[in-house]
């Protein structure tokens, strides 16, 4: 573990992520006790530019709601959607892969066909149709999410679990008759985990981005703020006033951002073959 | 004289003497927009928004309206009702053609009837206390009524009643009738073609009865189906009229202070939308009267105005738009109060069950307004949920009454017995319609009045009847009244006369000409 922290701090795109996701962690979950009020509160009169006041550094939206205080608050939302979402789509997706790779033969087959079924729909026309079959809700817009996003994290687990299965370790333990559970979650699992973790952090990321464009089609949860609600109800008013969109997409962009950085830290920290090399 | 001066010597004209009466001017081409695109423009047979404005101008109604909704003479030239107010007597204009060369007669007025009682749903209500309609000769139509009806003169607009010719439609299939896909009517404006997803086109009718109108030679209706693109085509020249509810309001400052612009919102008199909140009264905290006043104070109704209609409109006072007949203000106010609505909803034992706000899902300024209310009800203390839902499911939840709050709009019509009455008797309770009493309000005393006030006469006791409604009703708050809706029409300003009417760009095009 140590080792891990090591090489992950050698890395600055790992460093400069880590500060980004670290940053947007504290004011998700700090940011709401500094604005007691409503991101919904009209506060000021509406299409107030940035600057002006310091009370709404950020200046306010169509309704004269606070810029700042939504982006605040929409940190929450992405951020808990971005995750829970990855979640979700891992506790799916790693045992599919996991028992297709292990068992191989018809249940491998059957297994990755219904995964290719939910790969061949593009997965963001897929993610539309369910959030609004389902109405928008934050519920609605996580389950979607996390069914368009599962079939990759199956897929590489897959292959993972496919090459470690032959490895003579494992093949010690089915020799000493340990059972298929416990062997997959403590033999091979493990062994397999790295890849998966990069490619966690990068769901995060896709996560993200996914709420934030059904959010900008007006599919979000109507009744929370969120980075991509924001930027799509100024979308139209973007020739009077730029700040409503602007900032919001700029937190998109940093948080998508951070995270990519971070997954290229791990890539580098648990890839033996690369960290070994400063060595 | 150069171009320049010329437009320097009219712009000052137009400066200095606005009252001044300009000569019109013949010929010239207008493009306007249409959203959304109709789904066709067979008046007689299909009534939305966009059918209306621009079958209005190929079809004509026996009378039109002024903004005062005074009738005015059309295909009907002058009109008597008989003492007993029974009897109503139009003589009709002589020497109009359909656009294809035939008389327009009494026999098309008769026939025109009979078809719209099959094929419009209320125009069949509006005659339902015509007895029966005779034609003495070719010229004159007699409607006899089975009692007194106050506002039968309010029936014969254009959108309400168009006159169809007869030779084509009698005995054939309404429905599947060729001249559906290209119209033939008695207005200053003829239908030439449609490309559709682009543009509808309208020629000067040469014949037309009124001499030397329309002055225009063409209109040309352009579907753009994107609202953003809708203000470019107007900034970029592509259009000259943007009527009413085709840019969002917040674009609609923005294109005022464009250079020759005029914007106006008149020419909705005789619809006088108005919008309130479909408040549930059968259940729920919402079935206590004192939690539907809370609403009315919670809520901040001329922040709605300004902010979320750019200052258009008008707080509305009760069930009836200003402009509609026997309306009066002198009803109990609800002013913008969170401290008495906090009081009223302690006072009804309110507790923080969850209500579920319903919003319209017709574009940015709907969502915007229903974000508003719903922080202004959390204010006070109401515990709202917002669903979020598209037009058909929003129509679907509200007909079934599974809702608490849900906000719509409706056209009134000019007369509470044809606009008003339908959404507070108990008569017109009926689930899965959305235009109806949706909120299931019930009171004999209303019921009565409104039963009383359609057949009274003369004016002055109908007048009494329906101050007393309006008085009952805005107490009793069965819905939420928020605004008297103005949709501005955005025209360039050598654009002249376009809106004279009641019912503004719909029948336009008739006097509208075009300064060069």
């Amino acid at each position: 573990m140590k080792q891990f922290w090591k090489s992950m701090l050698r890395s600055p795109s790992g460093v400069i992520g880590l500060i980004i996701l670290v940053l947007a962690i504290a004011v998700a979950v700090f940011g709401p006790l500094l604005f007691p009020n409503s991101p919904w509160r009209m506060v000021q009169r509406p299409f107030l530019p940035p600057f002006t006041l310091s009370t709404v550094p950020l200046g306010t939206d169509a309704l004269g709601r606070d810029v700042f205080a939504g982006m605040i608050f929409g940190a929450r939302v992405s951020l808990l959607v971005g995750l829970v979402s990855t979640l979700v789509a891992l506790i799916v997706g790693v045992p599919v892969g996991a028992m297709a790779g292990y068992f191989g033969g018809k249940v491998d087959d059957a297994l990755m066909r219904f995964t290719e079924f939910f790969q061949t729909i593009p997965s963001f026309a897929l993610a539309i149709v369910l959030v609004a079959i389902l109405q928008p809700s934050i519920y609605s817009i996580v389950a979607s999410i996390a069914v368009v996003s599962w079939p990759p994290v199956a897929r590489l687990v897959r292959g993972e679990v496919l090459s470690l299965r032959t490895r003579e370790y494992v093949q010690a333990a089915v020799v000493t008759g340990q059972s298929n559970t416990w062997i997959i979650l403590r033999e091979i699992l493990p062994n397999a985990l790295s890849p998966v973790i990069v490619l966690a952090s990068l769901m995060v990321a896709t996560a993200i981005l996914l709420e934030s464009s059904l959010a900008f089609l007006g599919l979000g949860d109507p009744n929370l703020i969120s980075w991509g609600y924001m930027v799509g109800a100024g979308r139209t008013v973007i020739r009077q006033a730029w700040w409503i969109t602007v900032f919001p997409g700029v937190a998109i962009l940093i948080s998508v951002l951070g995270l990519n950085l971070i997954g290229e830290g791990l890539n580098d920290a648990l890839n033996p073959r690369l960290s070994r090399e400063g060595r | 004289m150069s171009k320049r001066v010329l437009l320097g010597i009219l712009l000052a004209c137009g400066l200095t003497a606005p009252a001044l009466a300009q000569e019109p001017k013949t010929g010239g081409v207008i493009n306007a927009v249409i959203q959304p695109e109709p789904p066709g423009l067979m008046l007689a047979m299909v009534q939305n928004g966009p059918v209306q404005m621009v079958a209005g101008n190929i079809f004509e109604g026996l009378l039109r309206y002024s903004p005062k909704l005074e009738p005015q003479p059309e295909l009907a030239e002058s009109w008597s009702v008989s003492d007993d107010a029974k009897t109503y007597t139009f003589k009709l204009r002589k020497g109009v053609t359909w656009h294809d060369g035939k008389p327009f007669t009494a026999a098309d007025v008769l026939f025109s009837i009979e078809m719209l009682k099959q094929t419009h749903a209320r125009a069949r209500n509006n005659l339902v206390q015509v007895d029966k309609i005779e034609a003495p000769d070719d010229y004159t139509v007699v409607f006899t009524l089975k009692q007194p009806f106050g506002p039968f003169l309010g029936i014969f607009e254009v959108g309400s009643m168009p006159m169809v010719p007869k030779h084509l439609y009698e005995g054939t299939d309404f429905k599947t009738n060729p001249y559906n896909n290209a119209p033939i009517g008695t207005g200053p404006f003829m239908f030439k073609e449609w490309q559709k997803g682009s543009f509808i086109r309208l020629v000067k009718n040469p014949n037309y009865y009124e001499k030397g109108k329309p002055y225009l030679d063409e209109i040309y209706w352009q579907v753009i189906p994107d609202a953003a693109a809708r203000s470019v085509a107007y900034e970029t020249g592509k259009v000259d009229v943007l009527p009413g509810g085709s840019v969002e309001n917040f674009d609609v400052p923005r294109l005022s202070k464009l250079k020759d612009t005029c914007v106006t919102g008149a020419g909705w008199e005789f619809f006088s939308p108005l919008a309130w909140l479909w408040l549930n009264n059968r259940q729920g905290p919402l079935a206590d009267k004192r939690v539907r006043q809370a609403v009315m104070y919670a809520i901040d109704r001329d922040f709605a105005k300004d902010v979320i209609w750019n200052g258009l409109g008008k707080v509305a006072t009760g069930p009836s738009a200003s402009a509609i007949k026997y309306y009066t203000d002198d009803v109990p106010k609800y002013p913008y109060d969170p401290a008495k609505a906090k009081a009223l909803l302690k006072e009804a034992g309110y507790k923080g069950e969850k209500i579920r706000l319903l919003p319209l899902a017709y574009g940015e300024t709907w969502q915007r307004w229903g974000e508003a209310v719903k922080q202004n009800l959390q204010d006070v203390g109401m515990n709202i949920e917002t669903i979020a839902t598209d037009v058909a499911g929003g129509n679907q939840k509200i007909g079934d009454w599974d809702y608490d709050i849900a906000f719509t709009y409706l056209y009134q019509y000019g007369d509470p017995a044809l606009g008003v009455g339908r959404n507070y008797v108990s008569s017109a309770i009926a689930k899965g319609q959305v235009f109806n009493n949706v909120e299931g309000y019930s009171n004999p005393e209303i019921d009565k009045l409104f039963a009383d006030g359609a057949v009274a006469t003369p004016d002055s006791k109908r007048k009494e009847i329906y101050e007393k409604a309006q008085k009952i009703l805005v107490e009793d708050v069965p819905v939420a009244w928020m605004l008297e809706l103005q949709f501005p029409t955005i025209t360039r300003c050598k654009v002249k006369n376009l809106i004279t009417t009641g019912i503004g760009v719909n029948d336009g095009f008739k006097d509208a000409w075009l300064d060069k």
